[in-house]
């Protein structure tokens, strides 16, 4: 291993011309650098240009501007049959005038590997997916959560040092989405194989991934574990787009070290002792972020510090939680209880009109620049 | 009534299978029927049909005749049997050309940005909305020892001081050649498109990924998935080109008599509509074997079909 990278973005922009004729960045400045052996995701709505990105790496679409290094080397026009990257389809693109054996062989005998060489691989990554038996099938002959671990067996059997993987899984039904997550993942650890997934189910990316990319836009919004993600998103845009949160407008009253005084108008209420980012100055408008499940309810005042009164708007019940949906001062808030007692009592549930109190743990939120 | 018809499944497929069935009987079964009878008969001298039962124009077909020049009873003429492997063998060779040229074309076409597609999908149907005898007529035109291609030869020869002869290219089997090669490629063309532009980019690109070149992604992917059009191309070319006579007519004259003449001829020259009869069966044969042999082998294309 050349570099302690397996993939690098640097500063890529992709342009298209669009059909009316004008310019548009599909890819805008993105800079990733993607360790050896992690399972890399890229997330984002559709349009975002995740496919384009992962395109660039394999080799089918070549950067408007920057460079994308593989295992350190720039691969400038590098064509695609000769990176030692291998893709998985979100079609899957398995050859149809083939069967399940040929299309695992194809790759082998590209490389121009021994007959029983051949033979010995694409049983073994047969064997990896779990389709031994089905070898002399053709593609139509299988359902689509095999043909999708044809196409996989088909990349594997390469021994690539980096899978590209594009919404490989997009087309299953969910019970098997799920299995195929925890199975690809298991087969990422086993491998030690560079996974770059990409996908726009955020839970699929949470479950899965060492580290994520959010993009938007073209742009990566950011980058980061799953766990860094979720509980602090650098900006709005990740907050909303993944999980759910409250944003509750304010601005900064007071400073001390890493901790604000939030004065929030539409609460009519100071918010003391939040954590802040770095470059947030006094008198700044800023958003306070909170998750639904972290806000605290209590009948009434305990604590007497960043509490406020709410007035209960509506219940929904959906199983693991009941969501809980207030109206504070004016500003409506959103809070999941999780249903630690059975909720056959329908007294358990808060009821419409209700006079309630929220409470915001500080370590909890999160005061991010207005945007 | 209509109760017991909800029910019967076999009698409702006979019902739904009867304007088909009544089509192919009106269209298809009795014409056969007439020329295998007439095909039996013998031409009465003023040239109609008497029928009987006699093999006399099938033996008249495979070369022995009573008519002979030096008073023996039987002697072989192979006219017929020329004729026949003639027209054979001109199916194949005008096939094989079409193949040849069509497929780079469609190539190109499936290749080309949707919009020039258009236009070129276009270009190749244009001849086909003139008459098809008025394009043979257009050859004979360029082919002539006149024409229009011994002309600009001629002219670049007098340019080069080089001595040139006309070419005698009518009226040969060349001219012929290319002349059907010309009247059938676009029905080459575009089953070969259709299902060359079928194919899903994304087989390349995975073809690419997995280590194939240009060459070998052609070899081993492009080419055989466009298989079902080179099929269905095949079938529409090799038929027609069996039985027609325009083409061999026009740029043929008497020097290169086909089937399809032959039949011609004997329904509107020499009268003999048995003779005749006789001859489109055999050429039925003819085609309907090496058709069997070949779709047996390749299929319809059907996926071109189902398309
Ligand atoms: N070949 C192309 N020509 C022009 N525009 C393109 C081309 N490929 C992609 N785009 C545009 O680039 C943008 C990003 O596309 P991309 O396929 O990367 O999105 P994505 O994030 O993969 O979305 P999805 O989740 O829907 O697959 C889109 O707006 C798309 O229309
Ligand atoms: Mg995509």
């Amino acid at each position: 291993m050349t570099s302690e990278f397996a993939v690098e973005m640097r500063d890529v922009v992709k342009r298209f011309i669009t059909p009316e004729g004008s310019e548009m960045a599909a890819v805008d400045h993105v800079t990733m650098q993607i360790k050896n052996g992690e399972f890399f995701s890229m997330l984002g709505s559709s349009g975002c240009g995740k496919t384009t990105s992962l395109r660039m790496i394999a080799g089918f679409e070549w950067p408007t501007e920057g460079e994308v290094f593989i295992e350190g080397k720039p691969m400038g026009h590098t064509p695609p049959f000769q990176r030692k990257v291998n893709t998985v389809f979100q079609s899957y693109a398995l050859f149809q005038h083939m069967s399940v054996f040929q299309n695992v062989a194809f790759g082998l005998e590209m490389e121009g590997a021994a007959k029983d060489e051949i033979e010995k691989r694409v049983k073994r990554a047969l064997e990896m997916v779990q389709l031994t038996g089905m070898e002399r099938r053709r593609p139509k002959q299988l359902s689509g959560g095999q043909q999708q671990r044809v196409a996989l067996a088909r990349a594997l059997v390469k021994t690539p040092d980096v899978l590209l993987l594009d919404e490989p899984l997009g087309a299953l039904d969910l019970k098997l989405r799920k299995e195929m997550q925890l199975e690809l993942k298991a087969l990422q650890q086993q491998l030690g194989i560079t996974f770059i997934y990409v996908t726009h189910d955020q839970e699929e990316a949470l479950t899965m991934s060492d580290r994520i990319a959010v993009m938007s836009k073209g742009k990566v919004q950011q980058m980061g574990t799953p766990v860094e993600i979720y509980e602090r998103p650098s900006n709005k845009f990740v907050a909303d787009f993944i999980g759910e949160s409250n944003f509750i407008e304010g601005k900064i009253k007071s400073l001390s070290g890493n901790e604000a005084c939030v004065f929030v108008p539409s609460l009519n209420a100071e918010l003391i002792g939040m954590p802040i980012s770095d470059g947030l100055v006094k008198g700044e408008e800023v958003t306070v972020c909170i998750r639904p499940e972290k806000i605290h309810i209590a009948e009434k005042n305990a604590v007497n510090q960043n509490m406020f009164r709410a007035t209960v708007t509506n219940t929904v019940y959906i199983g693991v939680d009941t969501k809980v949906f207030v109206d504070a001062h004016g500003a409506k808030l959103k809070v999941w209880e999780q249903n630690r007692i059975s909720r056959l009592d329908p007294k358990s549930f808060y009821t419409v009109g209700q006079e309630i109190w929220l409470m915001l743990m500080p370590e909890n939120t999160l005061v991010l620049k207005k945007d | 009534m209509l109760q017991r018809l909800r029910e019967n499944k076999s009698t409702q497929g006979t019902l739904l299978a009867l304007p088909t069935t009544v089509w192919l009987f009106i269209l298809l079964i009795i014409p056969l029927f007439l020329t295998l009878v007439i095909s039996f008969g013998k031409r009465s001298p003023d040239g109609n049909v008497i029928y009987t039962f006699t093999l006399n124009n099938y033996i008249r077909l495979s070369g022995y005749t009573t008519d002979c020049p030096d008073g023996q009873a039987t002697c072989f003429d192979p006219l017929y049997l020329q004729i026949l492997g003639r027209s054979l063998s001109l199916a194949f060779n005008t096939t094989a050309l079409v193949i040849i040229m069509a497929y780079p074309l469609a190539y190109f076409i499936a290749r080309a940005h949707p919009k020039q597609r258009n236009m070129f999908l276009f270009m190749v149907l244009i001849p086909l909305w003139t008459n098809f005898v008025i394009r043979v007529y257009a050859w004979m035109m360029l082919l002539r020892k006149e024409g229009a291609i011994n002309i600009i030869i001629g002219w670049i020869a007098n340019f080069l001081h080089i001595p040139f002869q006309p070419f005698e290219m009518l009226y040969t089997p060349g001219a012929v050649l290319v002349g059907m090669v010309y009247e059938f490629l676009p029905f080459m063309i575009l089953p070969i498109f259709t299902s060359l532009e079928k194919i899903d980019t994304s087989l390349y690109e995975a073809a690419a990924d997995l280590g194939a070149n240009s060459i070998k992604t052609f070899l081993r992917v492009t080419l055989p998935l466009s298989m079902p059009g080179v099929v269905a191309g095949t079938i529409l070319v090799f038929i027609p080109v069996m039985g027609t006579f325009i083409v061999s007519d026009i740029l043929g004259g008497r020097q290169v008599i086909l089937v399809g003449n032959l039949i011609q001829r004997q329904f509107l020259d020499a009268r003999d509509p048995t003779f005749g009869s006789a001859a489109s069966l055999i050429l039925m044969i003819m085609t309907l074997i090496v058709t069997y042999f070949y779709t047996r082998k390749f299929g319809f294309g059907e996926e071109i079909v189902a398309a």
